[in-house]
């Protein structure tokens, strides 16, 4: 059973009275453990197609089953409880809470959960991103890179079916991006699924299979031959 | 998570909660001050006693001011009204009956003088008002019909006369003349008692003035042969109407007056003046705290005001928020709980000031001489507390329910 299956998905926008058709009909399917890159240039529809595949927008028309189940019906609150339980979103922008210390920032969405011991659910995700000497610092005080990370963890922590990474190494030097990609990578190796939206072929080439958008429609599905796997040092294991 | 959230805007916390706590504050101290002040006035009142009558020569509206006042003299009430108004047949109710003159005089003890009030009054004066005699005696029923020459002195003309000087001021004679006898001698008259310190009643010093029998007030020092005023106590609260329809037929009969339009006295009930006096100053109170309360609604539109800014503020983190699960339900409470909590620790802080200076005005007041009571009523605090939550919910709303409604792609782009 795919955990994704998108069929003829159509999304248009109105504004001021005039329609644009965003997402013209994609067809498309992946399974549990999969990395998939979605690419193409702005404009081109991709980020529309995350936001919907993510719960956080609605299709104007289309099949778009999520494990199985049809989510045409789920209403506003069910879909806060998927994007809770079974989503994580890794941003471009970081979107920290500023303030606040990394920690905090990590058990933000145990908060709406109904998960207990946020603590030790909160060290361990940190743990995973290799941040457990900063749970104390704020927000403020660490690198971008870092906060990247911080962003990992904390689309980690509630242990979901998918996490979507949009344009997560957009704000980063070569070097934090490779580090954040490869902890993107050794997530995939542990069986999380991951969705990675890029318009740079090089960080699209570090998924298994890559879906190119244009106008709003899918112009092109491919397995990564030639894979490029990160490593912490910035070198590129082959 | 409330908490943190308004920590981390510590002074913008503090300034919005600073409405509040002056709004609250505010109702508290007025309420305050206000109970103080009709504790002071209806102590003043009650402190010649209660239940008592006053019969006012020349009729008036008993409501208003008495006839003396427009400078009309009415010589109709005499001291065989006040006979009259004994007899417990005519009026069963009443337990003491007491005619009264006063006047401005100077009493000489020796070389020392000093200006006082003097009250002609007959031995009805210690059965309707309350008072204690320090030493002696008070002008008895024998000395006022034989028109002995007595006196007895307030506490401060005793103090002014005899203090330092070690003499027992009961046995000697002092010279008491009217203000309008200046070249006169004064009628020497023997002291018979001191009367016990009794502090202010109507705002007038009771212990500054002296007490003599009637008939020596009347011919001697004023020379009038009528009463001002005749003050009766009644046995129980019940019986104050008819007592005062009792003695409205008794001075009718005996001034054969036939139609109630040729009525030529008042009679006054100091119930009903207190209960005046209780509704002026609860209607004063009442109008001063809605005054603070329209300041608590200010501090109100202060709360939203901070709110709103708060939300357009934190856009992205509704956004992020909601990206990682809050319902609109959950972010609507989250800032509807930021600003009852505002609310709430700023009426914390606005009922410990607003005590604080209560009880400090009350203080003030007693150092100025006022017989004032420092009063905090649980009600006040309930209120003040319960109004402030409320204003922060209320003016919380709207800004809670924007923030809720946010759409979180629309939310996460805002710059």
């Amino acid at each position: 059973m795919p955990i994704i299956k998108i069929e003829n998905l159509k999304k248009d926008y109105e504004s001021e009275g005039v329609i644009t058709n965003v997402l013209r009909g994609v067809d498309f399917s992946m399974e549990q453990g999969e990395f998939v890159a979605i690419m193409g240039p702005s404009g081109s529809g991709k980020s529309t197609l995350m936001h919907i595949l993510s719960f956080l927008d609605k299709p104007t028309s289309g099949l778009y089953e999520f494990e199985g189940q049809d989510t045409k019906d789920f209403d506003k609150d069910y879909l806060a409880q998927l994007r809770n339980e079974r989503i994580g979103f890794v941003f471009q922008s970081f979107n920290l809470l500023a303030r606040t210390t990394v920690l905090d920032n990590v058990k933000l969405p145990l908060i709406y959960s109904n998960k207990k011991d946020h603590d030790n659910l909160a060290k361990k995700a940190l743990a995973d991103v290799g941040l457990s000497h900063r749970l104390d610092f704020f927000t403020n005080q660490i690198s971008g890179g870092e906060k990247q990370r911080v962003a990992i963890a904390r689309a980690l922590v509630c242990d979901p079916a998918v996490i979507f990474a949009d344009e997560p190494t957009g704000n980063l030097d070569s070097k934090s991006g490779n580090a954040v990609l490869e902890i993107l990578q050794k997530l995939n190796d542990r069986g999380h699924t991951i969705i990675l939206v890029t318009h740079e072929m090089d960080t699209a080439n570090h998924a298994k299979r890559i879906i190119y958008i244009r106008d709003g429609l899918l112009v092109g599905d491919e397995k990564v031959l030639k894979r490029t796997l990160a490593t912490s040092d910035g070198e590129l294991r082959k | 998570m409330t908490i943190r959230s308004l920590l981390s805007r510590k002074g913008r916390s503090l300034l919005t909660m600073l409405g509040i706590v002056i709004g609250v504050a505010g109702v508290i101290i007025i309420i305050s001050l206000g109970a103080g002040a009709q504790s002071l006035v209806l102590g003043q009142v009650n402190k010649l006693g209660s239940n008592l009558l006053s019969i006012q020569p020349g009729k008036s509206d008993p409501k208003g001011p008495p006839a003396q006042v427009y400078g009309v003299v009415v010589t109709t009430l005499v001291e065989s009204d006040a006979e009259a108004l004994r007899s417990s047949s005519q009026v069963p109710h009443a337990v003491g009956v007491n005619g009264l003159v006063r006047g401005v005089g100077t009493v000489v003890w020796q070389n020392k003088s000093t200006e006082t009030n003097f009250i002609g009054t007959d031995f009805g004066y210690a059965q309707v008002v309350n008072f204690s005699m320090m030493s002696g005696e008070f002008i008895s029923e024998t000395a006022n019909s034989g028109g002995a020459k007595v006196a007895v002195l307030g506490s401060k003309v005793a103090d002014a006369l005899f203090a330092g000087t070690g003499v027992d001021p009961i046995g000697q004679v002092i010279k008491v003349r009217s203000a309008s006898q200046k070249d006169a001698g004064g009628i020497p008259l023997r002291i018979v008692g001191v009367v016990a310190p009794r502090g202010s009643a109507f705002f007038q010093d009771q212990d500054d003035q002296i007490f003599v029998p009637l008939t020596i007030a009347e011919g001697q020092l004023l020379g009038i042969h009528y009463l001002q005023m005749i003050s009766i106590k009644v046995d129980s609260s019940e019986n104050v109407d008819q007592t005062i329809s009792d003695v409205t037929s008794v001075l009718k009969t005996r001034h054969r007056i036939l139609s109630d339009d040729d009525i030529d006295f008042t009679v006054r009930n100091q119930a009903a003046a207190a209960d005046i006096l209780k509704t002026i100053t609860s209607a004063l109170s009442l109008f001063l705290t809605s005054m603070a309360a329209i300041s608590l609604v200010v501090g109100g539109v202060g709360i939203l005001n901070i709110m709103l800014a708060t939300v357009a503020e934190r856009t992205r983190e509704i956004g992020l928020r909601k990206a990682v699960g809050a319902t609109n339900g959950m972010v609507m409470r989250q800032f509807l709980l930021e600003a009852g909590t505002l609310t709430f620790i700023g009426g914390a802080f606005g009922i410990i000031i607003g005590i604080v200076l209560s009880y400090l005005m009350a203080v003030l007041m007693r150092y100025l001489g006022f017989d004032w009571d420092f009063v905090i009523s649980i009600s006040s605090v309930l209120v003040a507390v319960g109004v402030s939550i409320l204003t922060g919910v209320i003016f919380g709303l709207y800004p809670s329910f924007k923030a809720s409604k946010l759409n979180p792609i629309d939310a996460l782009r805002y710059e």
